[in-house]
């Protein structure tokens, strides 16, 4: 075995704090021992690369077997619990009637089952070695932050933008104000040496089709409304599109931009999320799209991955199909880490020429940043005058005037931008066309038909 | 034969957030002539309600693909039909958490009060079924047709 392939195998029992500490940042927002930030810092300083399944059951002990599944896998996994979609919204009347119907839910209603029972669930899984993230979409994430607080647990994701414009109805404005208060109830609940780590969820905003100048810039200045709202510990996501080049300067620039934007002192990762638009429907191309979203994560240096299973375009996967899942995207990891020097912890920052995504993602930023220095009022301000406008959201408190497409090249490109600091992409003597319900439906499949075609090679 | 254009209401089920068949469900019934009023995604019950009263659509459309859009949709029928909402409604999308269709959950949609419970990805049967609703003669005082 190489020396690389030593240092990515797996030791006897991973689970014992093997991983040997170090992270570049210093100060207060150094991750403890038993925190995801931590965890994950660990990880990359042995070059290896977090893997995460999404994975929520309503059933506790389901939902343990899921755990405990995604415990089990030879590489360095953190556990997820996905919030039931009433949760999400706030029904916790109709997350508790579904439960006692024994109506199946699409995830863990974290709130409608007692405390006790999460913590039983729990006992025994979760710990310094294997961290568990609430993930949800709740742009009134105050009782899920309660519950999983309750929980013993201390990390989740969201944002007050991404958890609000394309997955729901709720106003902007509220979804700030519930952002702000849902980080710093977070700050407050968790006891120490515990440190509450957010992710933003802006790098996956509709999932497909924004291109990644905005997804990047939503991200960082999410991540930075986080530390402004008291959380020291915070990730930044970027969600695959269609070209690996255009997304490798993505989370470059997600890099680099932290290391510009973020306080010094605040402990930070890059996640990447396996393609989140239609999914390959065979078993083939899924597998190929995750292995290539596994090996993009490692090239480009994010520290940890959101993997998809092949039953992703048919139904909610069961746990077998996300251990699977987990052990494909890690085994395509560590070839590619293989291949990587140096591994995941070279500095981004010095290293990172100017490519498109940066310079756009930073005119974004930019941009906001100079409406004021309240970052929630000046997002909503930015959003009212459309500087930030997300393309085919439908969003009332999102302009609408933007429109992408995927060039000839493969690349995500803006045909519209509005009242956006970017301007639009003219193809080289290219007209536009109108876009149709046919044309949108390529678009939104085209991915998919690239990976489920037949290898030739 | 002259079809009339239909005034249609677009939405999603109060739990779910997905988009893209929204977007997708405008542009596809707009290219046939249809006016679409899309309410976005997450309609709780009373906003359904409320967005039937005026202008009253001709069709309402409820698509869903978070795999609650079962239990969803028959709140949101019996919600339309208890209000006195006597227009078409029809239900379609990934409507439970196994990935195929369930006839009991078909027929107890039916019983609810929609007119026709589409299959994931069946727009052939709702453009036939928004064709035959156009081709029909408008339900209520007759009036010029473009």
């Amino acid at each position: 075995m190489s020396s690389a392939g030593a240092l990515l195998a797996p030791p006897a029992d991973r689970r014992d704090g093997d991983l040997r500490p170090g992270h570049r940042s210093a100060g207060p927002g150094v991750p403890g021992p038993a925190s995801f930030g931590g965890f994950v810092a660990r990880a990359a300083a042995a070059g290896r690369l977090v893997v995460q399944p999404r994975m929520g059951f309503a059933d506790p002990d389901r939902m343990r077997a899921g755990l405990a599944g995604t415990r089990s896998v030879a590489a360095a996994t953190v556990g997820t619990l996905t919030i039931d979609s009433y949760t999400r919204v706030g029904d916790h009347a109709a997350a508790r009637a579904a439960l006692a119907e024994g109506v199946p839910l699409n995830g863990y209603p974290i709130a409608a089952h007692p405390a006790e029972r999460t913590r039983a669930m729990l006992d025994g899984i979760l710990g310094p070695s294997f961290p568990v993230q609430v993930r949800h979409g709740s742009s009134r994430p105050e009782a899920i932050v309660r519950a999983l607080a309750a929980a013993g647990l201390d990390a989740t994701e969201g944002g007050p933008v991404s958890y609000c414009l394309p997955y729901g109805r709720t106003p902007l404005a509220e979804s700030v104000t519930n952002w702000a208060r849902a980080c710093e109830l977070l700050a407050t609940l968790v006891p120490d040496p515990g440190v509450p780590h957010v992710e933003s969820f802006g790098g996956c905003m509709l999932g497909q089709l924004c291109p990644p100048g905005l997804l990047v810039a939503l991200s960082l200045l999410e991540g930075l409304f986080f530390t402004r709202h008291g959380i020291r510990s915070v990730s930044l996501s970027y969600a695959q599109q269609t070209d690996p080049v255009q997304d490798t300067e993505a989370v470059r620039a997600l890099h680099r931009l932290a290391a510009e934007f973020l306080p010094p002192e605040t402990d930070r990762h890059v996640v990447l999320y396996t393609y989140m638009g239609v999914f390959p429907r065979t078993e083939h191309g899924a597998r190929r799209l995750l292995e290539g979203s596994a090996r993009l994560a490692v090239h480009a240096g994010a520290q940890r991955l959101i993997v998809k299973t092949a039953a992703e375009a048919h139904r909610i996967p069961t746990v077998r199909e996300n251990v699977r899942a987990l052990r494909t995207a890690a085994a395509s990891a560590e070839r590619a880490a293989r291949r990587e020097q140096p591994p995941l912890t070279k500095p981004w920052s010095a290293e990172t020429a100017d490519s498109e995504v940066y310079r756009e993602a930073r005119a974004f930023v930019e941009a906001v940043l100079e409406l004021g220095t309240d970052l929630g009022r000046a997002l909503r301000t930015a959003f009212a005058r459309g500087v930030l406008d997300v393309p085919y959201c439908l969003h009332p408190d999102n302009a609408g005037r933007s429109r992408s497409f995927v060039d000839s090249g493969g690349r995500l490109r803006w045909a519209e931008t509005g009242a956006m600091p970017v301007v639009p992409y003219l193809a080289p003597g290219g007209a536009r066309t109108p876009l149709t319900s046919d044309g949108l439906l390529a678009a939104l499949h085209g991915v998919a038909a690239r990976y489920d075609a037949p290898v030739t090679d | 034969m002259r079809r009339r254009s239909l005034k249609i209401l677009l939405a999603g089920t109060a739990s779910d957030s997905h988009t893209w068949n929204l977007v997708y469900l405008q542009l596809f019934m707009e290219e046939q002539g249809h006016r679409v009023t899309g309410l976005g995604p997450c309609v709780p019950d009373d906003l359904l309600v409320a967005a039937c009263a005026e202008p009253r659509p001709e069709l309402v459309v409820v698509s869903s693909v978070n795999g609650h859009g079962y239990r969803d949709g028959l709140s949101a029928v019996r919600a339309l039909r208890s209000a006195g909402v006597q227009v078409p409604v029809v239900v379609g999308g990934k409507l439970g958490v196994a990935g195929r269709a369930d006839p009991a959950q078909r027929a107890l949609l039916l019983d609810a009060g929609c007119t026709a419970v589409f299959d994931d990805g069946d727009v052939e049967a709702l453009r036939a079924f928004t064709a035959a609703l156009a081709a029909a003669p408008a339900p209520t005082a007759p009036r010029a047709v473009a």
